[in-house]
């Protein structure tokens, strides 16, 4: 086999693994993106019943109420002292997070359903409670307006 | 006192780093043995600079000195001292000083221990190992500096977060970072060599050890890793495609991609370019490991409070060094002459399979991980991948890697036979077709991939066992004669066998663990019976009980098995640590060594406490799998032609190759 040859295998055989590799990443990329959607995102532009989402806010204080077989119901809004904006109702089942409180921040995964109402399957916890994900943080400084955060790890 | 001869000696280590690369660099360039040396003395100096920077800071942990800012933030009078100890490493700055410690221990390793390398080569290496050292070494002194003072000194910590203060996580950082860092190594020799514009059989003799080395501590801090994300975070999972745990498997994937085609150069003097690329690209993902977890521009579930000043830093070191080195590249390694030639049915052309399959993995891991920072710096759009992304694009290439993995060390040098080679492997058909049908049978039939899953786990364990048994002759020879080869096999072929059969049992236990699962969930009141999986957990209630920085809520649950038989008494707490006022999960897990039984207790709920129950099967066997692949890894460390480093270009290769 002359060196020509050889690298033309090589050349076809790397051409067909990558093809396949970028079907196989489009393919996954047109069902499985995760977009994210706080609750005023979930007003003006209402996803898809069924379709998986991650829903992020703060837990609305005095929402979180536990039913006896384990369901959480909650509320997850994206206003601030002073000034209200969206909440969506949240179910739950399951064991919530060490640091899913009253006021804190929170990301859910799941589905909405055709009432409006959120059926997350995981929360997502945070190992650090100054931790604030990115995009909740900017969701809130949007629904706030220019106006600064008092909390200040919430601008970060 | 003591932290400020550790910042005395930070600010030693930047000079020595730059006297180490000029002096050794320069001294290459005009072969000047004097400033070599001196170079090489540079690098001790740094490493011992550093060792005294890392002392100190321990030091200062160790006992209590709350005046260092880092001490004070992380440190608390109550912890037990081994995490007073990993409290150093715990965070940011720490972390970051053990990171360049480990990158000047490596220089100057190699410095010391590479006596038989070309001088030139050598002096190279050291040198880029000192640029390297330069920028990181200028990023922990001004961006991140672990010995900084605070004044005034607060009278008690701050304390470390307590589900870091766990013995797996105290020494998941170390293994992490020697596995990141010791792939420098391999990119020093792949710069080196790009600037001595020769790439040989010995050069990649002496860059497989390294490799193996840093792929061995990698996929064992990974391991750690995962198995502190299983029991510790009481989420019953153990790996979650989250991008910080994506950022440890990209430089895993293609560090083992280059240890595949080291191999190769070192055999057969051929895929000299591309194993110099991927050393490269190995280092530039461990780079871009460490910037993913350190800026904070994912949304990652472990994700710490982060400075994204310091994410900008690390972001021009990543730009400097991999820019660099590929333009380097791009300029001098068309002048890299070209090696050996083989046919595409052959063992380089199996590797060379391995290698498209393996990078391809981590290019898709890559385009995940970064595809919703893409789309939010164009669109604004917030989206994330999760798990089931990674399901229909990573999994498939890694059923073929599986597939093809058992064949190919079967395949002849040069040459092979596919179909001679296969028929070798009817054992292994026979596992897989066997395990198959019997999980069809178990389950009913069923999700397929668990057939997928568990089928390809046997196919490459026997697979591996079978390339053993060829190499013995097994059964072919009288069985003496077969131990006697077994005894003079080259240790790297038992340790690659065991490494890939590590691989088998490792994805039945992700097959097993992701499939089979079976949980529960419900509140309990003292003397309530929840059952799963054959086994009656009676709750008895929740005790308090004081630990010793915390108090913990016990829960106790009999477990019984369904017949009647007591097994065991299942204990998970709720632990609530004052000093930082927050709460930890730790579950309660009770082995087999076959499958899981998990327990974990969440809050009090009314007169009740939420329990939860999950039974995990084979999941043991993802860390035990990883603790078999680590071991091959080892013995091939051993192999006494490995030690040996031939600065000769070719030596006994035929008897080796066999």
């Amino acid at each position: 086999m002359t060196r020509k040859r050889r690298r033309l295998y090589t050349l076809l055989l790397a051409m067909t693994g990558l093809g396949v590799a970028t079907a196989l990443v489009l393919a996954a990329f047109q069902d499985e993106l995760v977009f994210f959607y706080s609750p005023t995102d979930i007003a003006a532009n209402k996803p898809a019943p069924g379709r998986a989402i991650r829903l992020g806010g703060m837990v609305e204080a005095g929402s979180v109420q536990k039913l006896p077989d384990g369901v959480t119901l909650f509320r997850v809004t994206d206003g601030v002292a002073g000034r209200p904006g969206r909440t969506v109702a949240v179910t739950y089942r399951g064991a919530l997070p060490d640091l899913f409180r009253e006021g804190q921040g929170v990301v859910a995964e799941g589905r909405l359903s055709g009432d409006g109402n959120f059926d997350a399957r995981t929360i997502l916890a945070k190992h650090d409670e100054r931790y604030m994900p990115p995009e909740i943080a900017r969701s809130m400084r949007q629904a706030d307006g220019e106006q600064q955060h008092a909390t200040g790890t919430l601008a970060k | 006192m003591i932290a400020e001869l550790g910042q005395y000696a930070l600010a030693l280590a930047l000079v020595a780093s730059i006297a180490q690369a000029l002096l050794s660099l320069l001294g290459a360039h005009r072969v000047d043995a004097r400033w070599m040396a001196a170079g090489a003395r540079a690098s001790v100096l740094q490493a011992l600079s550093l060792g005294v920077a890392f002392g100190t800071l321990l030091w200062s942990h160790a006992i209590d000195d709350f005046s260092v800012r880092n001490v004070a933030e992380n440190g608390h009078r109550l912890k037990p001292m081994i995490y007073k100890l990993a409290g150093a490493w715990g965070n940011h700055e720490g972390s970051m000083l053990l990171w360049i410690l480990v990158l000047a221990i490596f220089g100057a390793a190699v410095a010391l221990r590479g006596r038989q390398l070309p001088a030139t080569l050598r002096a190279r290496v050291v040198g880029v190992q000192g640029l390297i050292g330069i920028g990181f070494v200028l990023f922990v002194v001004v961006a991140s500096n672990p010995l900084a003072r605070l004044f005034p000194a607060p009278f008690e910590g701050n304390d470390l977060n307590p589900i870091l203060q766990d013995p797996a996580l105290a020494a998941h950082p170390p293994f992490l970072y020697l596995g990141y860092v010791g792939f420098s190594v391999a990119f020093s020799f792949a710069v080196a060599a790009l600037l001595e514009g020769r790439v040989d059989p010995a050069w990649a003799r002496w860059v497989r050890p390294w490799t193996l080395a840093a792929w061995c501590c990698l996929t064992l801090g990974i391991a750690l890793g995962s198995w502190w994300a299983y029991y510790e975070l009481g989420w019953g999972g153990w790996w979650f495609w989250d991008p910080v745990e994506n950022a440890s498997l990209m430089p895993w994937l293609s560090g083992t991609a280059l240890l595949h085609s080291a191999v190769v150069v070192e055999k057969r003097d051929a895929l000299k370019s591309w194993t110099v690329l991927l050393a490269i690209l190995t280092f530039a993902l461990s780079l871009v490991g460490t910037f993913l977890v350190r800026s904070g521009v994912l949304s990652s579930v472990h994700a710490f409070a982060v400075d994204p000043a310091r994410g900008v830093f690390v972001l021009v070191l990543l730009a400097l060094t991999v820019g660099g080195a590929l333009t380097l590249y791009a300029w001098r390694a068309p002048q890299l002459k070209l090696g050996g030639l083989f046919r595409p049915i052959s063992r380089e052309g199996a590797l060379v399979l391995n290698n498209l399959l393996l990078t391809t993995a981590c290019a898709t891991v890559f385009v995940g991980t970064l595809y919703p920072l893409f789309l939010d710096a164009t669109q604004g759009r917030s989206v994330s991948v999760g798990p089931p992304f990674y399901l229909r694009s990573f999994t498939p290439l890694m059923v073929a890697l599986l597939v093809a993995m058992a064949a190919g060390p079967l395949l002849a040098w040069k040459r092979g036979d596919l179909a001679a080679a296969l028929q070798r492997l009817w054992l292994a058909l026979l596992a897989l077709l066997l395990v198959a049908s019997l999980t069809w049978y178990v389950q009913g039939g069923g999700p397929w991939l668990a057939l997928v899953g568990f089928g390809l786990g046997a196919w490459t364990i026997a697979g591996a066992a079978t390339d053993l048994a060829e190499r013995v002759r097994l059964f072919r020879v009288p069985l003496s004669s077969s131990g006697a080869r077994f005894a003079q096999l080259p240790r790297n072929a038992i340790g690659a066998a065991l490494a890939h059969a590590g691989l088998g049992i490792a994805v039945i236990g992700m097959t097993g663990s992701a499939l089979w699962q079976s949980e529960r969930v419900l509140t309990m009141r003292a003397g309530d019976k929840v059952e799963i999986a054959g086994y009656a957990l009676t709750f008895d209630g929740v005790r308090k009980v004081p630990g010793p920085n915390y108090v913990a809520e016990r829960g106790s649950f009999e477990v019984k098995h369904g017949n009647g038989d007591a097994v065991a008494t299942l204990t998970p707490e709720r632990r609530f640590y004052p000093s930082q006022r927050t709460t930890t999960t730790e579950a309660a897990i009770r082995t087999t060594g076959l499958a899981d039984l998990y327990v974990v207790i969440g809050e009090a709920d009314g007169d009740g406490t939420v329990v939860r129950v999950w039974h995990h099967p084979f999941v043991p066997w993802i860390w035990s799998g990883a603790v078999v692949m680590v071991a091959g890894g080892l013995l091939s460390l051993a192999d006494r032609r490995l030690r040996v480093g031939a600065p000769r270009a070719r030596t006994s290769d035929a008897v080796v190759a066999s």
